[in-house]
This record gives structure tokens, sequence and C-alpha cells, in this order.
């Protein structure tokens, strides 16, 4: 097992190396002279010079490459004598747009990621589980028609269509709801959770979708198990068959699924954030494609790398524990 | 599955092909002749494009301002998003471009990046799946190594960031290379385990011993077993691929302006959704058609092929 674990924590460190290394290949290949673009319209060439020379921007890529992992690592001195800058470890460098350091954007941002992440997985679980459980017991009755023709109909809504048709008709036309905000849940908690509600709603719908398709065609495998049979034939309830017997196995790959699609969102939900204007890592990625600021741009692709490797690691780690069937065995 | 059978052993009437049983059950199900029904009208759409043009006289890129309310800040004239019989589908708030027009041209764009990505990541999934399930050693570490890596990507962040970084060039084509370069391990997965449990069966087996060649195995004996899935995966991969193409024109890195898309439509009515509802109520319930009719059939059809394996 810890051998298990090792290998797999090395390979993490390998994908998230790869990925990084991918990254900046492309940027370095193919985007415009970044000197250029921080110094704005009123610009000299001595400028430009000075400014490649703080960033190491007329290094060789392998340094410029490494300057950039040691950074993170150990943290990394720009500029030198009176005009040195030092960034601790972790560092991702400084936004070439607002100067400001990238960790402490991140740190800031990545709250509204995980609130906006947990909010919508919790209502997704209850809603799309319910629904499939129910689905299940009922099969071909018209409540499991119809559950399952909304599902259909639900994951086949992109977000955005679904953020919009949301804010014309609760914020428009009924005006229960006010326009989402940025408020801090400390601050004034029915604002908070009034600006949180639609953006989980979005985030929730497609999700919950799958995950009631997912359990109810799970549990009605279950339910034609052997185990099943002589559970039904030692007398028990059938609700105490579904409790005792079928949830587990039956909702032990949906808890994998939900692993991955909940690191996958840590990582910044770019559509739904964007749409509703909540500042979390989805939107910073969002913005600083848009506005080609590469340390920023690194830095997101590396985070949600970072959440889906990890993310994949727990959920193998925690399936053994979940589904006893499956022992890890090291070659 | 159908076990293939050689030519020279089928004995007797030939029974019902697969394919021809699973359409029959599809003409007979609602849904599935429904969903059908739509996409025909939508590809029909999208080839007559400029047909519709020529008989609404409005192409797609072609400014209306006399229907919008210049006074209210581009606001279409009438009802509806300025739905009228000069404008089925309305128009576009400021400019008044024609929303029929541009519904038609970028159910093109839509359609031929959806279906040129999945034949993309098709190939590139039958390819290298069943070359690491029929090989495997040393073939399969590396394509599997592959996979992980791409799947461990941020997919949707990093298409928006290649896309982004390269040059402008042909945008179409970048953005099915970029979608099928992170959508094929997801299809070879599913191909090479089943290849590597058909290698081992007896009939490949038989083959193999009365002498067949590698491309006979690979052609003869177990792409035709692999159908059946294929059918499935790729129906059920064009709605995916309508939806991210959609996803990425609406965040501004898909097809560039002026050329319409459904998906960056709806980005520019972001703007207007308080005002002009119908702006993003129309490509939005194309989009949204469009999408739901592929993933019922594929759905459908799913079930056909499980019913006919189950008998």
């Amino acid at each position: 097992m810890t051998r298990y674990v090792i290998g797999r924590l090395a390979g993490v460190v390998v994908i998230l190396f790869l990925v990084c290394l991918f990254t900046f290949v492309l940027f370095f290949t193919l985007q415009p002279d970044p000197a250029v673009m921080i110094c704005g319209k009123t610009c000299t060439p001595e400028r430009i010079d000075q400014i490649r020379d703080v960033l190491g921007l007329n290094q060789p890529f392998l340094t410029q490459f490494f300057g950039f992992l040691g950074g993170i690592f150990a943290g990394r001195d720009y500029g030198e004598g009176a005009n040195l800058v030092h960034c601790a470890a972790p560092c991702l460098g400084y936004s070439f747009q607002t100067n400001q350091s990238v960790m402490d954007m991140v740190v800031e941002r990545l709250p509204v990621s995980a609130t906006v992440a947990i909010g919508a997985a919790v209502l997704w679980l209850i809603v799309g589980i319910a629904a499939g459980l129910l689905s299940a017991v009922k099969e071909g009755t018209w409540w499991d028609r119809t559950a399952m023709g909304l599902a259909l109909g639900g994951s086949s809504i992109p977000n955005y269509v679904l953020a919009l048709a949301l804010q014309y008709v609760l914020v428009v036309q009924l005006q229960v709801l006010p326009f989402p905000q940025a408020v801090a849940f400390s601050d004034d908690p029915v604002v908070w959770f009034q600006s949180y509600l639609m953006p989980w709603i979005v985030l929730a719908t497609g999700y919950a979708c799958l995950y009631a398709r997912l359990t109810r065609a799970n549990v009605i495998d279950t339910l034609a198990e052997n185990f099943m049979r002589t559970a039904r034939s030692k007398g028990l309830s059938p609700a105490l068959t579904m409790r005792r017997h079928a949830l587990r196995p039956a909702l032990t790959p949906i808890a994998t699924i939900f692993g991955m699609d909940f690191a996958a969102l840590l990582g910044g939900a770019l559509i739904t954030e964007t749409v509703f204007g909540l500042n979390g890592v989805g939107k910073m990625a969002a913005d600083s494609i848009a506005k080609n600021d590469q340390p920023v741009i690194m830095a997101v692709t590396l985070l949600a790398a970072f959440f889906v490797v990890v993310g994949n690691l727990v959920v193998d780690l925690v399936y053994t524990r979940l589904d006893p069937r499956v022992r890890i065995t090291t070659p | 599955m159908t076990v293939a059978a050689h030519p020279e052993q089928v004995a007797g009437p030939a029974p019902a092909t697969s394919g021809r049983r699973v359409i029959r059950v599809l003409l007979r199900d609602r849904g599935a002749v429904l969903s059908g029904a739509y996409l025909a009208l939508i590809v029909l759409m999208a080839i007559g494009a400029p047909l519709i043009s020529a008989i609404t006289g409005h192409g797609p890129n072609d400014f209306d301002t006399a229907a919008v309310n210049t006074d209210l800040g581009g606001v279409p004239y009438g009802s509806l998003g300025g739905i009228s019989s000069e404008h089925l589908l309305g128009v576009e708030p400021q400019n008044g471009r024609d929303i029929l027009a541009r519904i038609a041209y970028g159910a093109r764009v839509s359609l031929i990046i959806a279906v040129s990505a999945t034949a993309l990541t098709t190939l590139l999934g039958v390819v290298l799946g069943m070359l690491a399930g029929f090989y495997q050693g040393w073939a399969d570490q590396v394509i599997c190594r592959v996979m992980d890596f791409l799947m461990a990507f941020p997919a949707l962040i990093f298409m928006i960031a290649i896309l982004s970084a390269l040059p402008q060039g042909n945008r179409p084509v970048l953005l099915v290379v970029v979608i099928s370069v992170f959508g094929w391990p997801y299809l070879a997965r599913v191909v090479r385990g089943q290849t590597m449990t058909l290698v081992n069966r007896e009939f490949v087996e038989a083959a193999r011993a009365s002498g067949a060649s590698t491309g006979q195995l690979v052609f003869k004996e177990i792409l035709p077993n692999l159908r059946s899935s294929l059918i499935v995966m790729t129906t059920l991969a064009v709605p995916g691929y309508v939806g991210t193409e959609a996803g990425l024109s609406f965040l501004g890195v898909g097809v560039t302006p002026p050329t319409p898309s459904w998906g960056q439509m709806i980005a520019s009515s972001v703007g207007w959704y308080a005002v002009d509802p119908m702006y993003f109520v129309i490509p939005g319930a194309f989009l949204f058609l469009t999408v739901l009719s592929l993933t019922v059939l594929g759905d459908r059809i799913r079930a056909a092929f499980d019913a006919g394996e189950a008998s």
C-alpha cells in the first residue's frame, strides 16, 4: 500500500512537471514579447530592455523555466541592487497586468471558487441521488419517465444559456433575487446566499441530471444481483434490502465520479464565474487569457491540473475503502 | 456483440444484420424519430443557408438599421426581439442583423466543427486504442501514459490558453485539432479495453492459426466487433463537441467575428439579456434542442444495441 501511494505521488509530480513544461513551451514559442506588452504605449527601447532584464526574459529557455520552477519551491529574486524584489516561496511570479503577486491573487480568489463548488456539489448530490433512487425504485412508472426525461433535457442545456435564462426570469422579471454581488458571508449572510444561489443552481443542474441517470442505472443493476435476491428471499423488507445491501455497491462508482468532478470544479468554473461576475479562479483564468497575462495563466493551469491529479489519486485511494472487493496489489 | 462471421461459414439465410434491426427499432421510437427529424431540419438549414438568405433577402452580415430603434440604444422595433414578416426570428440589437440568417450560417460552423472533431477523435481513438490493445507491451505503456497525461490536463483552461496563444490562422481547423487532441483518450480507453478482450477470443485465435495477417486480424476480426460501441460513442460525442465549440466561442476564443456561431451569438447577447431576451433565447433554444436531439438519439441507439446483445 505504501509503495503504491509513493508510486502514485511520483506520478503526480511527473504529470504536474509536464503540464508546467508544456504550458511554458507554449507561451515561450507562441506569445508576443511580454516586455513590449508590459511596457505599454509610452515605451522606450531602454525601458523594454530593463523589463526584460528584471524578469529574466532575455535568458535562455531552460534558465527561465527552472527559474519559474525554483520560485515555486524556494522563492526567487527579481532584479538586482536597489531594485531587488524578493518573492517568497511558493512564488508564482507577478501579474504582467497588475504587478500583483500571482500567489496572493490565487489565495484571494480560491475561497470564491470553493464556495461555488461546494454549494453546487451539495445541491447536485442531494437532488441527483434522490431523483435517481426514486426512479430506480419506481422503474417504469410515470415518475421515472418524467424524471429521466427532465434529466436528459437538463444535461443538454448549456451553462451560460441557463444562467442567462435564470437571471432574466428571477432577477429581471420576478425580481425575487438581487443581481449577484461580491459580499462576504460575515458582512451580510442573506445577500451572500442570494448572490451564490444562481451560480449554484446553474452549475448543479447539469451534474444533478447526470448523477440522477447514473444512480438510477447503478441501483437497477445492483437490484438484479444475486446477493439482492438472497437478501429478499431471507424475508427482508424492500426498504431494508435497499438500505443495507443495495446502496453501498450502487453508490460507490458515483463517489469516484464525484471526486473527479469536484476536483475539476475547484480549479475554477470558468463559464459560470464569468457570467455571474464572481471573482473566483475561473474568472481569473478567463481574464488572464483575454489579457495575455502569462504568469497568471501558468498559475491557473497548474492549479487546475493539481486539483485534477490529486483528486484522481484521492478517489483511487478512497475507492478501496468504499468497495472492499477492490484491493490494490503492488506489482 | 456479434462475432465476426466468415462468409464461407454462413449457412442458410443470413439473419437481419444488427444495423438494420437497430434502424427498425429506432423508427418505432417516438423520441428517436423526433430527434432525427429536428436534426435533419438543422442540417438542411445549414446546407441551405445561402438559399435562406436569398429568399429573405438578408445575409448573415447585412446591417439593417431600419429594424432597430437607435433612440433607445438600438433595441429592435416591435415585440419579441423584432420578430416580423421581414425578419422571421428577429434581429440583433444595435446593428439589426437578421437572426435567422445568422442561425443558419452558425449551424454550418457548429455542425462542421462538431462532426470533424468527432471524426478526428474517433480516428485517433480507434488507431491508438487498437494499437495499445493489440500489441500491448511497450506500445500500450506509452499510449496509456500519454492518455493519463492528457486526461489530467485541465482541458477547458488549456484549450482556451492554446487557442488564445495561437496566431489567428484558420480558427475552425484549430478548434477541431485542439478539441480532438484532448478528446481522443476517452474513446481510446474503451477501444483498448475491448480490443484486449477480443484479441484473446477463439475466433481471433482461429483466424491467426489459419494464417491471417495482422492487417486481416485488425480489420476483418476486431474492428467489426467494435462497431456498435463506436457508433454509440460517436453519436454521444457530437453533442458534447457542439457544446464545447459553443462554449469556446462563448468565451471568445472560438470562431472569430463576423463568422456567426451559436455560442458567439449567445455571448454577444449577455449585455442585452434584460432588454432583449429573445436575442439569447433563440440561439440558446437552437443549441439546446440540437444537443438534446443528438443525446436522445445516441441514448436510443445504445439501448437498441444493448437490447440486441441481451437477446
